[in-house]
C-alpha cells in the first residue's frame, strides 16, 4: 500500500498518496486552484504562479502544482495574500496581451480571458496596449503561431517534447524578451513539426490556432459554377456536440449531416466510405507482405501527423508503412474521378471538402503526391472547430435538428469505419477484413477488445486461422517513437502496427473542440463503438457501395488502377 | 586578522603552485586526507561558517547532508558566477591565488566522497579563467588533483565551465542547470541540491570565498575559527566598498566591524556626505547615515531591513537622486530576469516602466502604491531570488526617500537635476 500523508487544506483533513502536489491534494475536497502553466498531462513547469498558496510556516507563497503536500502541512488556498497575487499576476500577463479579444480564434476557449474575469479583474493598472510586434509564424498550412499572444506557459513546448517526442519548439532570448520560436525561427513549415494540432489544444490564449480556411469554402458554396461535396472524417460526429454546448461525446451523426446540408453542400458523404476502401487495401496490402515475405511490421498510414513525424525522424523506416493513402486523400482521389464519371460533373468543377479532427490533414492534402486526379484531390480541409463556427454564423440551431442521412454513394459506411477515430480503431477494423481473406471463413465475433482503450501501448497476438499475427497499436507520438525504435534496434517482433498522431486517436485530433482531456477522449471513443455497434454492416469489405466502386471502377484491392489512386510514396525529410 | 587575503596581501606573491606551497598551501589538504570525513564535517561545523554568497547557509551542515547521501556519484560545484552588481571579491581569489580554491574543492570533495568538481566561472572573467586553468595543471601535476592522490585512495578532478553572461547563473540551481548544458534557470526547490542537484546527483555547491576559509578552518581548527570577529557569523568578510569613497577596493575585516568603521577607518571616508548605503549590491535594501552603527554581519544588516548578500557596498552621496538609483536598479533586473516566472519576467518590466514614467515627470501618485504592491507580491511569488529580491532597492527607496519621488510626481522636480524631468528627452 501507498503510504499516505496528512494536511490541512482550508482546515479540511486530507489524506493523500505521498508525492502528491498540494494542487492534486486540493482537487480531493473540489478546490481546483486556479492555474495556467500547469497542465494535467505534463511536466510541472511552476512558473505561472497563478496556483500559489500560503502554507503555514514558509516565509513566501508556495506554488500548489510544484510543492510536494507533507505531513501535518497547513495550506490556505484561499486567503487575502492569495487573492491579491493572483490577481496582479494575470494583471502582468494581461499588459502584455494584445487587448483584441472580439477578434480572437480563442475568444470562446481562452482561458486568461476566463482566469482573468473569475478573478475579478475588472480593470488594468499597468500601461496599456500592445507591447510586442512580434511577426506571426504564418509559414505552416496547418499551425499560426502569434507570438503576441503568448503568455511563455510552456505547455506547447511541454505537450510537443514530452507527448509527440518532436521538440519542434523552444524559448529562445531571456527576460521579458523570451519568446517561444522554432529553431533559428526558420518557421513551423520548415522544422520537424509534425501540424499535429496538440499545441492548439494544449495552448490557454490564442497564441496557437489552425490556419483557417472557412472564407475559402464559403466562397465555394457561393459560387455556382462549383458542384461542392463534403466528407466527415469519424472522429467528428463524436466531438462536434460539445461545441453547442452538449455532453462529450454526444453522437451527433445525423444533426451534424442536417447541418451541412443547410450550409449549402450539395452532397453529404462520408470519409468513412473511403475508410472502408483503406481497409481492403491495407488487408490485402499486410497479407501480400506476409506471404511474400516482405518489409515487417507494416504500418498504418492514415494519420498525417504520424507520417511527417517518421518522415523526420525515421526516414530509414519509410519502407515499414502501408503505402495505403489515408481515408481522406482517397476521398478526394475517387470523387475527382469515379463520383465524377459517375455523375458527370467535371473535376475542376468539383470542390472536395473535408470536415476533420486534425490539423494536418490541411498539410497532407496539400502533399505535391495527392494529385491523383491530376489537380488537389482535396480542396480543402476545415477542422472540428472551423466547421461549428460555420454553422454558428449561419445561426442553426444543432441541437434540435432532426437527423439526416448521408448522401450515397460515398456516404455509405460500416461500423469498422467508424470506430477509425479512435486509438485501435484502424487496426480492429483490419483485422475483421484480414480474418476473412486469409481463412476465407466467416469472422464471427467482431470485436477485437485487445486493442480498444487509451493505453500508450497495446499489444495483441491475432490468431488466424494457423497464422500468428502479432499486433501493436500505438498513439501519441512518444509511444509511436517507442516501438519505431524497435525496429531500428531489429527487435521488433510484430506484423502489424497502428500509428496514431495524436493522443486517443483522431477523436484527440489537433481541431477537435476544446477542451480536450482524458475523460473527454473517453467518452468520444465510447460513442464511437457505440455507433459501431449499432450499424448494420461492421467489416469494411461488405460495405455494398465499396464493392460496387471495385466492380464498376477499381477492378480489385491493390489493382494497378487502385495503385495509381489510392497508394503513395513517402518522403525522406531528415532532421534541421 | 587575514584568511583569505593572507597571501595575496604578500609582496611579490604570484598565483603560483610554488608560491602557494612556500606559504604553507596543501598542508590542509595533506591533513585533510588523514583525517576522517565526520572529522572534518565536525570541524567545520564548529567553525560555523556560512555560505558567502549571500544566503548565509551553514557550510559544515550543507556538506553533511551531501556526506549523508547514499546516492553516488556525487560533485562539488564551486560558484564563481560572481555577477552581483558592486561584488569583484571573487575575482581577486581567482586571478591572486586560485590554488587557495582548488585545495579547498578537493577537501570538500574527499569529505563528502565526490570525484568530481566544477567550477562555474563568470564568462567575462577572463584572466581568472586563464590562471584557474594553469592552477589545475599545476595541481594535477603535483598530485593535489588526479587518481590517488597523495598516495591516498581518493581521487578528484576539477574542470572549468564558463558562464554566458547571465546574471541569473549565479542563482545555484540555474547555474546547475547551465552546467548540464541548458537554459540557466532556477529549478523547483525543494529538493535541494545537497540532495539532488549536479545531473540530478548529491552536490556541494559553494561560492568561491566560502571554500577559501576551508584550508585555514582545516589547519587550525574550527574552534578558533568560530571566535573569530562576529558570534553569528564568524570568520572575516571581503567587503567591496565602491560608489562615492575614498578608498574603494576589497577589504578583508572581521564581520564584527560597523558600518561606520568599514566606511571611515577602511573606506578612507565617504565622498561628499552619505546618502546612503547598498550593503549587498543593487539587489539588497538601502541603508542610511542612521544605520551608521550597525555590525556588517548577515543578522546585523538584516535587522536593519537589508540584507548582506555577497558583501557588495555601494556607497551613495547626497548628489544622487534615489529615483534615478530605483529605476537604474530595476533595469538591471529588468535585463537579467531570466523570463520563466511571471511575475519576475513581467514584474521587473512594470516595475521599470512606472520608474521610468516617474523620472520623466510623468508619474501619478498611484504609481507608488502599485510599486509598493508589485514589489511585495514579486517578494511572496517569484520562483527565485532574483525577482524576490528585484524591488529591494525601489522598496527601500520609497520608504526611506518618499520625498523625492513625491517631488517628481508632485512638483515636477528632481532636485539633483539627474532626472530627464523636465529636460528636453
Amino acid at each position: 500500500m501507498a503510504e499516505l500523508v496528512n494536511l490541512t487544506i482550508d482546515g479540511y483533513q486530507i489524506q493523500t498518496a505521498k508525492n502528491t502536489t498540494i494542487f492534486e491534494a486540493a482537487k480531493k475536497i473540489n478546490i481546483n486552484i486556479p492555474h495556467l502553466c500547469y497542465h494535467e498531462n505534463l511536466s510541472i513547469y511552476g512558473a505561472c504562479r497563478i496556483c500559489v498558496v500560503e502554507v503555514e510556516g514558509r516565509p513566501r507563497l508556495e506554488p500548489s502544482c510544484a510543492t510536494i503536500a507533507e505531513n501535518g502541512m497547513r495550506v490556505k488556498t484561499n486567503t487575502a495574500r492569495v487573492r491579491r497575487a493572483r490577481r496582479m499576476i494575470v494583471e502582468l500577463l494581461l499588459a502584455n496581451h494584445p487587448e483584441d479579444c472580439f477578434t480572437c480564434e480563442s475568444n470562446q476557449v481562452c482561458e486568461l480571458r476566463k482566469l482573468a474575469y473569475d478573478l475579478g479583474i475588472r480593470s488594468l493598472r499597468f500601461e496599456k496596449g500592445r507591447k510586442y510586434h512580434y511577426k506571426l509564424d504564418l509559414s505552416s498550412p496547418a499551425i499560426i503561431r502569434d507570438p503576441n499572444k503568448c503568455i511563455l506557459c510552456s505547455r506547447c513546448i511541454r505537450v510537443c517534447l514530452e507527448i509527440q517526442a518532436v521538440g519542434a519548439i523552444e524559448f529562445v532570448n531571456r527576460g521579458s524578451k523570451t519568446q517561444v520560436l522554432t529553431f533559428f525561427n526558420k518557421g513551423l513549415n520548415n522544422v520537424e513539426c509534425t501540424n499535429c494540432g496538440q499545441c492548439i489544444l494544449a495552448c490557454p490564449t490564442g497564441a496557437l490556432r489552425e490556419k483557417t480556411i472557412v472564407d475559402e469554402v464559403w466562397e465555394a458554396i457561393s459560387d455556382p459554377k462549383k458542384f461542392v461535396i463534403v466528407q466527415t472524417a469519424p472522429a467528428v460526429r463524436s466531438a462536434i456536440g460539445e461545441e453547442f454546448g452538449m455532453k462529450p461525446g454526444a453522437l451527433v451523426t445525423g444533426k451534424m449531416a442536417a447541418a451541412l446540408r443547410r450550409l449549402g453542400f450539395s452532397r453529404i458523404f462520408d470519409t468513412q466510405f473511403t475508410a472502408d476502401l483503406t481497409i481492403i487495401e491495407e488487408a490485402y496490402e499486410l497479407v501480400e507482405r506476409i506471404k511474400n515475405k516482405g518489409i515487417l511490421p507494416m504500418i498504418t498510414s492514415c494519420s498525417p501527423g504520424w507520417i511527417k513525424y517518421i518522415e523526420h525522424f525515421f526516414p530509414d523506416c519509410l519502407e515499414h508503412l502501408s503505402t495505403c493513402k489515408s481515408p481522406q486523400q482517397m476521398f478526394g482521389a475517387i470523387a475527382k474521378t469515379y463520383y465524377s464519371q459517375k455523375t458527370g460533373i467535371e473535376p475542376k468543377n468539383l470542390y472536395v471538402v473535408s470536415i476533420m479532427p486534425c490539423t494536418a490533414k490541411k498539410f497532407e492534402a496539400k502533399r505535391p503526391e495527392m494529385r491523383a486526379s491530376g489537380a488537389q484531390d482535396v480542396d480543402a480541409v476545415l477542422t472540428t472547430r472551423e466547421i461549428a463556427r460555420m454553422i454558428k454564423e449561419t445561426g442553426i440551431d444543432f441541437c434540435n435538428l432532426q437527423d439526416e442521412d448521408f448522401d450515397e454513394p460515398l456516404g455509405i459506411s460500416t461500423g469498422a469505419a467508424v470506430i477509425f477515430g479512435a486509438t485501435g480503431g484502424v487496426m480492429e477494423a483490419a483485422l475483421r477484413t484480414a480474418y476473412e481473406v486469409v481463412t476465407g471463413k466467416t469472422l464471427e465475433r467482431v470485436e477485437f477488445e485487445q486493442v480498444r482503450g487509451l493505453e500508450g501501448i497495446k499489444k495483441a497476438n491475432i490468431m488466424l486461422d494457423g497464422l500468428e499475427l502479432k499486433v501493436a497499436v500505438a498513439h501519441g507520438l512518444s509511444n509511436a517513437r517507442i516501438l519505431l525504435e524497435e525496429i531500428q534496434n531489429g527487435t521488433s517482433p510484430y506484423h502489424f502496427i497502428e500509428v496514431m498522431a495524436c493522443p486517443g486517436g483522431c477523436l484527440g485530433g489537433g481541431g477537435q473542440p476544446m477542451p480536450t482531456n482524458f475523460e473527454i477522449r473517453a467518452m468520444r471513443a465510447a460513442s464511437l463503438y457505440r455507433e459501431d455497434e449499432d450499424k448494420p454492416v461492421r467489416k469494411s469489405h461488405e460495405n455494398p457501395a465499396i464493392k460496387k466502386l471495385y466492380e464498376e471502377f477499381l477492378e480489385k484491392p491493390l489493382s494497378e488502377k487502385a495503385h495509381h489512386l489510392l497508394h503513395t510514396t513517402y518522403t525522406k525529410r531528415g532532421r534541421y | 586578522m587575514k584568511i583569505i587575503l593572507k597571501n595575496i596581501e604578500k609582496k611579490g606573491y604570484l598565483p603560483d603552485i610554488n608560491s602557494y606551497m612556500r606559504e604553507g598551501g596543501y598542508k590542509a589538504l595533506k591533513n585533510a586526507l588523514h583525517m576522517k570525513p565526520e572529522g572534518i564535517l565536525s570541524e567545520i561545523k564548529k567553525s560555523k561558517l556560512v555560505g558567502r554568497g549571500g544566503a548565509a547557509f551553514p557550510t559544515g551542515l550543507k556538506w553533511e547532508f551531501t556526506y549523508k547521501t547514499k546516492d553516488f556519484p556525487k560533485y562539488v560545484v564551486c560558484n564563481a558566477d560572481e555577477g552581483e552588481p558592486g561584488t569583484f571579491k571573487d575575482r581577486l581569489i581567482l586571478e591572486k591565488d586560485p590554488h587557495l580554491l582548488i585545495e579547498a574543492m578537493v577537501i570538500c570533495g574527499f569529505t563528502i566522497g565526490a570525484e568530481e568538481g566544477f567550477i562555474y566561472i563568470r564568462g567575462e572573467y577572463f584572466k581568472g579563467y586563464e590562471v584557474l586553468q594553469k592552477a589545475i595543471d599545476e595541481a594535477c601535476r603535483h598530485n593535489f588533483l588526479g587518481r590517488n592522490i597523495l598516495g591516498s585512495k581518493f581521487s578528484f578532478k576539477i574542470s572549468l565551465y564558463k558562464g554566458a553572461g547571465a546574471y541569473v547563473c549565479g542563482e545555484e540551481t540555474a547555474l546547475l542547470d547551465s552546467l548540464e548544458g541548458k537554459k540557466g534557470q532556477s529549478r523547483v526547490k525543494p529538493p535541494f541540491p545537497t540532495f539532488v542537484g549536479f545531473n540530478n546527483k548529491p552536490t556541494v555547491l559553494n561560492n568561491v570565498e566560502t571554500f577559501a576559509n576551508i584550508p585555514e578552518i582545516i589547519l587550525k581548527g574550527g574552534e578558533r575559527f568560530s571566535r573569530i570577529g562576529s558570534s553569528f557569523s564568524p570568520g572575516t568578510k571581503l567587503y567591496c566598498l565602491s560608489g562615492d569613497i575614498n578608498n574603494p577596493g576589497i577589504h578583508e575585516i572581521p564581520m564584527n566591524v560597523s558600518l561606520q568603521d568599514l566606511l571611515e577607518r577602511y573606506g578612507g571616508g565617504v565622498r561628499g556626505s552619505l546618502k546612503g548605503v547598498l550593503p549587498g549590491g543593487v539587489s539588497s535594501g538601502l541603508l542610511t547615515p542612521r544605520d551608521l552603527d550597525i555590525t556588517m554581519d548577515y543578522p546585523g544588516v538584516q535587522k536593519a531591513g537589508s540584507m548582506l548578500g555577497s558583501g557588495a557596498v555601494i556607497v551613495i552621496n547626497d548628489k544622487h537622486c534615489m529615483v534615478d538609483l530605483a529605476e537604474k536598479c530595476v533595469e538591471f533586473f529588468d535585463y537579467e530576469s531570466c523570463g520563466k516566472c511571471t511575475p519576475c519576467r513581467e514584474g521587473t518590466k512594470r516595475a521599470k516602466e512606472i520608474l521610468i514614467n516617474i523620472a520623466q515627470g510623468k508619474g501619478e501618485l498611484g504609481d507608488i502604491a502599485l510599486l509598493k504592491e508589485l514589489q511585495e507580491i514579486m517578494f511572496d511569488t517569484s520562483r527565485c531570488g532574483l525577482g524576490q529580491a528585484a524591488l529591494n532597492a525601489v522598496r527601500s527607496a520609497l520608504e526611506k526617500f518618499y520625498d523625492e519621488f513625491e517631488d517628481h510626481i508632485l512638483r515636477k522636480k528632481c532636485k539633483f537635476g539627474v532626472c530627464p524631468i523636465g529636460k528636453d528627452i
